[in-house]
């Protein structure tokens, strides 16, 4: 992978691509490459949906090659949602197939004059556009199946659903996984809106005809990736719970602990956690004949995935995560694993964040929109946002926005994005990272659950402020080097327990590219990346008064512990001195 | 003492998803553990009452008990 695609949408006639070397940009993958490419060149100031703005596009580095778990894909942008710097990320087929083809990037840049809408085509002969208003107003499930009868099934396809197209703050953008489905999702920060600015319905990337990246030394590889593959099932995480129970293995761990954010982050507990939780709806999947196990990417040795079926035994969703299983569950009140798949299913369609609509209609349930619990009524909420009427956009464009509109007071956002499924007075390390992560409330950005909760990487007593930063900070910078890498974050698992698994990621990385990394590189490409997205937000305004959790955490005491937010200020401001 | 202890995941398995198990005073959860022939070096968390306790915690009557594998997702 040593070129960049850059593509003007702004062109007089339609889009104008050039292929230029990778530069400065190498020994940069996803998250990495996305980054500092928006850190230098999109003007902070900018308004997101404006021409002004661009969609960067990243493989991981090692996407397209045999090393298992390298394929994701992610986007950066400046977000509509948070006006700061974006990353979002997602598995399915296409990070691989952009890595096969050899681009190290794929940067959009202005937007095109006009209404219509355009399909990008990027196949072994370069790029061509087409303009394509056969989509507009489609789901991804509709838009991918028209574009397979056209494109064939050999291709991954990139799409925005209804919210992109209406450039909504929650918008998505949707990878087909290897049943050509639309269900890996570049979730976060409505970078569908953006895509949708830019007037691109649908990225078809067609890889046939093309071989795997070659490793500069493929003796080294080869013996690299077999380890690779062994310390990945070695381990508990990757090698038997994510395999055997998905994500969603975490609802009755959180639950237990009393840090499962439940009617709008008013409780720490849900009582119907049980029926939703990953060890019932892994028996569900196999009883209707779907899958507890499957990968959402060819050559994926973790498979934490899943195909969840309904009573009739006709496929519905992808295995939800545990993450949406929270959002439109616990967080709602809502009980019933079969509506959380129809909800999935409805996000994946539209192109929607899963964590942003669940969050939303939980504010809007602390509204009195619906009641808690209202399992129908959520269903009709999601489907007003596909719809776009004028209550579906003000849904569709977050849980800040819905919070402002229905004067709520306990809206769990932070830069504007809904948080996820960890209650930051219950996992305070969780809470440092919501704070002060560039990317506004995320929980991969650095993961102290793993330690505050799961025990994994050392033990920080979740319920007490002690230890948080420094757990926060280091996470901080080893994910952000992991998402450097564009490695699925669930090897950091594996990676950050075994010395050895570690190691070998290094060793994969030097022999496909002839570098002599050591680990202390790996620190330092994470410090840069995070100094690049700081950066960019103090440009666009989003200093350190920006990185606060909302008031109420520190105020309303959370049931069954009975604690608040016990990080002071001052002391997140120090998150980042190193 | 009476305790209600919860398992998780895969130690479901050939065993039990909650129970109320009468155990000896001063019992520590690793012997607990032990009664269950769950081994030691598989489990990955421990807690009584929501909060994190170790192998040699003595848990008191009434408590409850919840004991998980090596867990991650997210």
């Amino acid at each position: 992978m040593d070129k960049i695609l850059r593509v003007d949408m702004s062109a007089k006639g339609g889009p104008k691509a050039s292929v230029e070397p990778v530069g400065k940009y190498v020994g940069l993958g996803g998250r990495g490459m996305t980054s500092l490419i928006v850190a230098d060149e999109v003007d902070p100031a900018c308004h997101p949906l404006s021409a002004a703005n661009k969609l960067v596009f990243a493989p991981g580095l090692l996407a397209g090659t045999s090393a298992s778990t390298s394929g994701r894909i992610s986007v950066g942008c400046k977000s509509p949602l948070t006006g700061g710097i974006k990353e979002a990320n997602a598995g399915g087929q296409a990070g691989m197939a952009l890595g096969r083809l050899g681009y190290a990037a794929v940067i959009f840049e202005g937007a095109p004059a006009g209404d219509d809408l355009w399909k990008v085509l990027i196949d072994k002969n370069g790029v061509s556009f087409s303009v394509d208003n056969s989509c507009r107003g489609l789901g991804n499930y509709d838009t991918v199946e028209k574009l397979v009868k056209v494109h064939g099934e050999k291709c991954a396809y990139v799409t925005i659903g209804q919210a992109g197209e209406m450039k909504l703050g929650a918008a998505s953008i949707a990878c087909t996984d290897r049943e050509l489905r639309p269900t890996r999702h570049m979730g976060r920060g409505g970078v569908g809106a953006v895509m949708g600015s830019k007037k691109i319905k649908a990225i078809v990337v067609d890889e046939s005809g093309t071989t795997p990246p070659q490793p500069r030394d493929p003796a080294r590889f080869k013996e690299a990736a077999k380890a690779w593959v062994e310390g990945l099932k070695r381990h508990a995480v990757s090698g038997q719970g994510l395999p055997a129970f998905g994500t969603n293995v975490l609802t009755n761990v959180l639950n237990e602990a009393g840090g499962y954010p439940t009617f709008n982050f008013k409780e720490g507990r849900f009582a119907g956690a049980s029926k939703i939780s990953g060890e019932t709806q892994a028996q569900l999947e196999i009883d209707r004949g779907g899958l507890a196990t499957h990968g959402c990417q060819r050559g994926c040795t973790i498979q934490c995935s899943g195909i969840f079926h309904d009573k009739e035994g006709k496929y519905v969703t992808k295995q939800p995560e545990y993450e949406t299983v929270w959002s439109h569950g616990g967080n709602c009140g809502i009980d019933d694993l079969d509506v959380i798949a129809q909800l999935d299913r409805m996000d994946d369609d539209f192109g929607l964040d899963t964590i942003e609509m669940g969050v939303t209609i939980g504010v809007a349930m602390e509204a009195g929109v619906i009641p808690f619990g209202d399992a129908a009524g959520a269903l009709r909420l999601l489907g007003e946002v596909g719809k776009g009427t004028p209550l579906g956009r003000i849904l569709g464009s977050g849980a800040g926005v819905t919070g402002k509109v229905f004067g709520v007071e306990r809206v769990p956002v932070v830069k504007n994005q809904a948080l996820p499924a960890y209650d930051p007075r219950a996992v305070q390390g969780q809470g440092v990272t919501y704070a002060t992560s560039p990317m506004g409330g995320d929980h991969t950005a650095g993961y102290a659950v793993a330690t505050n909760i799961l025990k994994v990487g050392g033990f920080v007593d979740p319920l007490k402020p002690e230890g948080q930063v420094e757990l926060s900070r280091n996470l901080q910078i080893a994910t952000a080097a992991v998402d450097s890498t564009g490695m699925c974050l669930f090897v950091a698992f594996p990676v950050l327990d075994q010395p050895d698994t570690f190691q070998t990621l290094i060793d994969l990385l030097n022999a496909q590219y002839g570098l002599s990394l050591v680990g202390d590189d790996v620190a330092a490409l994470g410090k840069k990346v995070l100094s690049a997205e700081r950066g960019f937000n103090s440009r666009a305004g989003l200093g350190v008064e920006q990185d606060r959790l909302p008031r109420f955490f520190e105020q309303q005491p959370l049931a069954p512990h009975n604690v608040v937010f016990g990080v002071k200020p001052e002391e997140l401001d120090r998150v980042f001195n190193w | 003492m009476k305790l209600t202890v919860k398992l998780f995941a895969t130690f479901r398995q050939g065993r039990f998803a909650e129970a109320e198990l009468e155990l000896a005073e001063g019992t520590t959860l690793g012997s607990l553990a032990d009664g269950l022939r769950i081994p030691r070096e598989e489990i990955g968390i421990l807690m009584v009452g929501g909060r994190h306790a170790e192998l040699a915690h003595r848990p008191a009557p009434g408590d409850v008990v919840a004991i998980f594998p090596l867990l991650g997702g997210g």
